[in-house]
């Protein structure tokens, strides 16, 4: 049992960035982390390989600017070794030509599964998994809850509005998962140690015979035609709660009439 | 200038069309000469009347898919109908489940780019141009497509209103669905539907919400009962969703609802930037948060900086004295 994990190295959500006012891109500078949507990608894909007996967890990444810190802790948590494509050219990139380049990774490899998250923390686009598998012409399930490998078929519980639906599926197939579905695990010290000398793979667009079209900002073929700050809201009348703050609320609820 | 063909992906349960899909259905009026629906249920004769009330004029119906996930057998026979000629110049889609499975397939039989995470659309010439917040809704982004062809957008649900025009029912015609092979093989084999009373979570007036500050998964029985006195539905911050005390269904967010209540209540919750582009759009909101620098503070209507163990039983008591 073979798995690719898709993994998105994104700047720390806790200081969210800015836009290049040139470029119109994310400002991608500074250390990248692992995107913590992905972790449990990469633990829900050491989980079916060990329950499978063996196997490999590989991972697949793009980021145009060579990090790996983010590869780093996914290996370190357990996979084996990680592709990177970067590329100057992939800045501007869209969520189509990402899903292009990483299939044109993946074609390769091979894998019984390709596994993503629903969306990513920066991006949250969450149209990549699915053009993932057209492009691989592979079947997909996303929003899974759960996963488990029965032979040929991956069986999954798919988040559904009022619950959850289960969904079955022929390998090989792309799935992804939704946030909160394991409990990633913690890389150890031994894991962290061992993460330095696994194998991280670089590739350049020209090196996956993509044409540099299908890429960038041409590939993206969307213009920003503007850019604006949200209007804000105010806030109102805020009170210490000095034992009678609940009476303020009826007394508000009141005003509003919705009692 | 409008465009001449917009088609909604259109989605309903038990015979009740979506919110979001009437929402859609409405904006595309103003954006387009002929509005139509695409719809893969086996009742397209019983939702026809809905779709037309808002505007649609035909439904092209797939009609039964056997089970399959909607994603690749619907891109597939609404790529087809754009090869034969007699596709749209835009698909509008909601941001569902199964909506996002769509346009991802869509984009990439026709290779062109989606523009997702919309919150309005306007008109430059035979181009739509979407509003997409980023940075956790303080930055909006206007984006539109340079490619030629049929242009495609995910839009958030709550974006507009869903207003009727009186249409007449729209005409039901099949839209018939390629062979998809290999890639069309998932099934759904059962469908679980988790118990709820009360109102539904993005339809209530009145939404009350806790978070990790109430402490234990047990006390979110204050929010449940706050919620049934005031007839409110109850929701949730992904904190306490991930940490098991309440279903998904409960959250609201960037990756849960969007709710626009009359009155929004949040018990312990701190205002993280994704859990407010879900609620912000509420026209009232309180906030009970022992904390006076959470910025949930920074849009709440009355702020209540307290304890949620002491604010929460006194209002209840309050209210089941009236
Ligand atoms: C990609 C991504 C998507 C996300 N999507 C969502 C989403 O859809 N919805 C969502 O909600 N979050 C989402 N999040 C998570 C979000 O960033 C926050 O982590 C989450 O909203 C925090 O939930 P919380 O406010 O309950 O918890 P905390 O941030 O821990 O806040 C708890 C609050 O309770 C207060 N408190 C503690 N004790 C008491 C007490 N006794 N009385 C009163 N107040 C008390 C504290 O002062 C604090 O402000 C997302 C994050 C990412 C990265
Ligand atoms: N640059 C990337 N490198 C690797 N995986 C990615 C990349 N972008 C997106 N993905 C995968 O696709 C998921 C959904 O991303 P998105 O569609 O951008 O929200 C992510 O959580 C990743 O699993």
């Amino acid at each position: 049992m073979n798995v690719v994990v898709c993994v998105k190295q994104i700047p720390d959500p806790a200081d969210p960035g800015s836009l290049d006012p040139s470029t119109k891109t994310l400002k991608r500078d500074g250390k990248l982390i692992l995107d913590e949507s992905d972790s449990y990608g990469v633990e829900m894909a050491l989980q079916l390989v060990t329950n499978a007996g063996g196997g490999e967890v590989t991972l697949v990444s793009m980021a145009p600017n060579s990090e790996t810190s983010g590869l780093r802790t996914a290996l370190a948590m357990g996979a084996a070794s990680a592709t990177l494509v970067s590329d100057p050219a992939l800045q501007g990139t869209d969520a189509l030509g990402t899903a292009k380049v990483l299939a044109a990774v993946i074609k390769d490899a091979n894998p019984d599964l390709v596994l993503a998250a629903t969306e990513s923390s920066d991006g949250y686009t969450g149209t990549v998994p699915e053009q993932l598998a057209e492009l691989l012409g592979r079947p997909s399930v996303t929003f899974a809850k759960t996963i488990e490998i029965d032979g040929e078929t991956v069986k999954v519980q798919r988040q559904t509005d009022g619950g959850y639906d289960d969904v079955e599926c022929p390998l090989p197939a792309v799935v992804s998962v939704t946030a909160g579905v394991v409990e990633p695990r913690y890389p150890s010290f031994k894991g962290i140690m061992a993460a330095k000398s696994k194998p991280v793979e670089e590739k350049t667009v020209a090196d996956l015979g993509l044409d540099a079209s299908a890429i960038g900002w041409d590939g993206a073929r969307q213009d920003i035609v503007d850019i604006a700050a949200a209007p804000e809201r105010e806030a109102g009348e805020i009170i210490e709660d000095d034992g009678e703050g609940h009476a303020k609320i009826v007394e508000y609820l009141d005003s509003l009439k919705v009692l | 200038m409008t465009l001449s063909k917009i088609w909604v992906y259109a989605q309903a349960d038990e015979g009740k069309v979506s919110t979001l899909t009437l929402e859609l259905l409405t904006k595309a009026r103003d954006l387009a000469d002929t509005v139509e629906a695409v719809y893969a249920g086996t009742d397209a004769d019983a939702v026809a009347a809905q779709l037309g009330e808002h505007g649609a004029t035909t439904v092209h119906t797939t009609g039964d898919l056997g089970g399959a996930l909607e994603g690749v057998p619907v891109a597939s026979a609404i790529a087809a109908a754009v090869e034969a000629g007699n596709g749209p110049d835009a698909v509008l889609l909601g941001t569902s489940y199964d909506g996002r499975d769509v346009a991802g397939r869509l984009s990439v039989k026709l290779d062109v780019p989606v523009i997702t995470n919309v919150v309005d659309l306007e008109l430059d010439g035979d181009r739509l141009v979407g509003t997409e917040p980023i940075f956790g809704g303080t930055t909006n982004v206007k984006t539109k497509s340079t490619q030629d062809g049929v242009q495609i957008f995910l839009v958030r649900p709550k974006s507009f209103a869903a207003e009727p025009n009186g249409g007449g029912a729209a005409t039901v015609a099949e839209l018939s669905v390629p062979d998809t092979g290999a890639t069309g093989a998932a099934r759904v084999t059962n469908r679980y539907v988790e118990e709820a009373s009360g109102p539904k979570l993005d339809e209530a007036a009145i939404v009350v919400a806790g978070g990790r500050g109430l402490g234990e998964s047990e006390k979110y029985e204050m929010i449940e009962a706050l919620a049934k006195l005031v007839k409110a539905a109850p929701g949730a911050s992904r904190a306490i969703v991930d940490a098991g005390w309440v279903p998904y269904s409960y959250q609201i967010g960037q990756t849960g609802k969007v709710v626009k209540p009359t009155v929004y209540i949040a018990a312990g919750i701190s205002g993280a930037t994704q859990h407010m582009v879900g609620m912000k759009g509420s026209k009232n909101i309180i906030a009970i948060n022992k904390d006076p620098e959470a910025p949930i503070f920074g849009i709440a209507d009355l702020g209540i900086v307290g304890d949620v163990h002491k604010v929460l039983p006194k209002l209840i008591e309050a209210l089941e004295s009236r």
